[in-house]
């Protein structure tokens, strides 16, 4: 037994089990503490800050006045502050660990961005202050436009959407303008969706006004040319593809689809979700795209989800650029400012978007991404980004089911044909992922494949990385057909918290919180 | 005497007459998994043939539901609306989505007799 200089034992003699058993006093188990919700740690009764009365006042709320108390819990700032840690060391977070989520491009935000994000003249301005003392944020949110605009070959940016489907309706918006325009919005009423797009495309269209028309998959995964060249006509508005598409494919037909739609007198929409897998290898702008977005929280490595805010920025073909929303940043000699006003602005903006320009903290951190990788640097990210999917695909083909033959793109697309039979559906593997310490991947969609689950592993993580998450998917896909059903129906054993019933929460939401 | 028949998209209607009940078809009940909502085409509507006329959302995914024929809603199950799981529990019978008048029958010379629809959905 090891001792140390005193003799004594330096572990215990008889290690104990790992504690299954062991009841706790407190509930709590080892440094993982039991959280109640804060209607428990608070109450309405007390008051986390001590504020003085304010003597000899009038009140002028009038009709405003409170009439009943709202029943929030007070609580001190130790209390909230452990609340939102202890919750958050259960959850799981891209500083944790592979998060191999589909279509959601969930890759490493380098510190770099946080440093750079963190500098007063950054973080400390105010979208009121005047513009002559912010023209460094201004200049960056110039020197972004240009990269933007480089990278895609593209005439005009919109920085100020602030998510994907933000920025999808911008582009949708700037379309609808110049249909209008063009005195054609009462006859140009329909919108072309593939099934491989993204599911927020049919959904912004309909927001915008027109009417979809689904297009189907052929047997490759990609558009179905036959089905398009049917679909086209005089009334098509637009088409809004996803490209590579979700099925993790590139789109070959691309060019002849944006042929198509221009010589019908429409626009392509371009969902630029997927841009990690092409950039500086595809010039979106000789794929005859007149619309994309770009999700900075993706390809460009700002936090994302509920690490922080989204920023969709929309790259415009010159046939849109003059319906950009407000506000826009024009040059004036040395300085910048921004247009704020419709009347003032010399183009026919559609409208504005959001009060102010965008998300200045994102902007920074994905200049921050650019500048450091270089153009060289982010090609390669593409080039990574679809090695890595392609070898998960490889390594997985030897016990999971690719849905279509050949290499993918920057994701990989698995059915649930090798669960056939086993008892095991999609969701259960995906629990049992939980279980073995991973996020599941993007699971059900796209909806074209059955059981679907597509996984984007992205380029920051490393072959041993990428092989650890193999081997354990592996060895659950084999558990699965070796008749080991129990531990995927069952799962998560291991979580926090066992399988919630999503039924039931769809069916019958408690959304607000009471005694019981 | 009425007849039952099949969609591509998964839809069955009982045709009596011009009038049909429609509704989703047991293996598309058991495709979607556990339904949570469900949103009713208003009844007086007047549809055309492939018009997206209602939503079914389960735990897995949200699908619409087409109008199979051209023709006027009368009737809309609104216990669904509460009751979304009959649809899991008896999707070709109490699980029924909406009735309607039926404009052009020849409409339903397309359709899937029930043998045709069980071969339709081994593929």
């Amino acid at each position: 037994m090891a001792m140390n200089s005193t003799g004594r034992p330096t572990a215990p003699a008889q290690p104990l089990d790992p504690g299954a058993d062991l009841q706790t006093f407190s509930g709590s188990r080892g440094l993982a503490q039991v959280e109640p919700l804060l209607h428990k740690v608070g109450s309405p009764e007390k008051c986390g800050v001590d504020l003085a009365d304010v003597p000899n006042h009038t009140a002028r709320l009038g009709n405003l006045k409170r009439q009943n108390p709202v029943d929030l819990p007070g609580l001190s700032e130790p209390e909230a502050m452990r609340h939102y840690v202890r919750l958050s060391q259960r959850n799981y977070a891209i500083d944790l660990g592979l998060y191999p989520l589909g279509s959601c491009t969930m890759k490493h935000n380098p510190r770099l961005n946080e440093k750079l994000a963190r500098l007063p003249g950054f973080a400390d301005v105010h979208p009121l202050q005047p513009q002559s003392t912010v023209q460094g944020a201004l200049a960056l949110m110039d020197e972004l436009s240009h990269w933007l605009m480089a990278i895609t070959g593209m005439d005009a940016v919109a920085l100020s959407p602030k998510a994907g489907a933000h920025g999808e309706w911008c582009g949708m918006m700037c379309i609808r303008a110049a249909i209008e325009e063009r005195g054609e919005l009462g006859k140009r009423r329909r919108v072309l969706v593939p099934q491989s797009a993204h599911g927020t495309n049919p959904a912004t269209a309909a927001a915008c006004g027109f009417d979809i028309d689904e297009l189907p998959a052929d047997a490759t995964g990609r558009v179905d040319m036959e089905v398009l060249r049917r679909k086209i006509g005089p009334d098509v508005a637009a088409i809004m593809l996803t490209n590579p598409n979700t099925c993790g494919l590139f789109e070959r037909d691309i060019r002849e689809i944006a042929d198509l739609v221009h010589e019908a007198g429409g626009y392509f929409y371009c969902d630029g979700a997927n841009l990690n897998a092409i950039m500086g290898k595809t010039r979106v702008r000789d794929l005859g795209v007149d619309a994309m977005h770009i999700n900075l929280h993706k390809t460009f490595s700002t936090p994302h989800g509920g690490g922080g805010p989204g920023a969709g920025p929309v790259v415009l073909s010159k046939r849109l650029r003059n319906y950009a929303p407000v506000p826009y940043l024009v040059r004036d000699g040395q300085s910048l400012a921004l247009v704020e006003d419709e009347a003032q602005s010399e183009a026919k903006p559609f409208g504005r978007m959001s009060a102010f320009h965008g998300q200045m903290g994102m902007f920074v951190r994905a200049l921050a991404y650019m500048m450091s990788h270089g153009s060289d640097g982010l090609r390669r990210v593409s080039e990574d980004a679809v090695l890595n999917a392609n070898y998960l695909l490889a390594r997985l083909s030897d016990e999971m089911s690719p849905a279509y033959p050949g290499v993918c793109m920057h994701e990989a697309l698995f059915d649930d044909d090798f669960l056939k039979d086993t008892g095991v559906t999609t969701l259960d593997f995906a629990k049992a992922m939980i279980d073995e310490g991973y996020h599941p991947m993007t699971m059900y969609f796209p909806l074209v494949v059955h059981g679907a689950m597509l996984i984007e592993p992205t380029e920051t993580e490393s072959k041993e990385s990428l092989d650890r998450f193999a081997d354990t998917l592996l060895a659950l896909a084999k558990a699965a057909k070796s008749g080991a059903a129990a531990r995927f129906t069952e799962a998560p054993l291991l979580a926090p918290l066992r399988r919630l019933d999503e039924t039931r929460a769809a069916r019958s939401p408690v959304l607000r919180w009471q005694e019981t | 005497m009425s007849k039952l028949y099949f969609t591509e998209d998964h839809e069955w209607l009982n045709v009596d007459g011009d009038t049909a009940i429609v509704g989703i078809s047991t293996y598309a009940a058991g495709q979607l998994g556990d339904v949570v909502f469900i949103e009713l085409p208003d009844t007086s509507k007047t549809v055309a043939k492939g018009d997206d006329i209602a939503v079914v959302e389960s735990v897995k995914s949200a699908s619409e539901i087409y109008a199979p024929v051209s023709g006027t809603i009368t009737a809309a199950n609104d216990a669904l609306e509460d009751a979304p799981e009959t649809v899991n529990d008896d999707a070709q019978g109490a699980g029924w989505f909406f009735k309607m008048t039926i404009t052009d029958t020849s409409q339903l010379e397309g359709l899937m007799d029930e043998a045709a629809y069980a071969e339709f959905t081994k593929e």
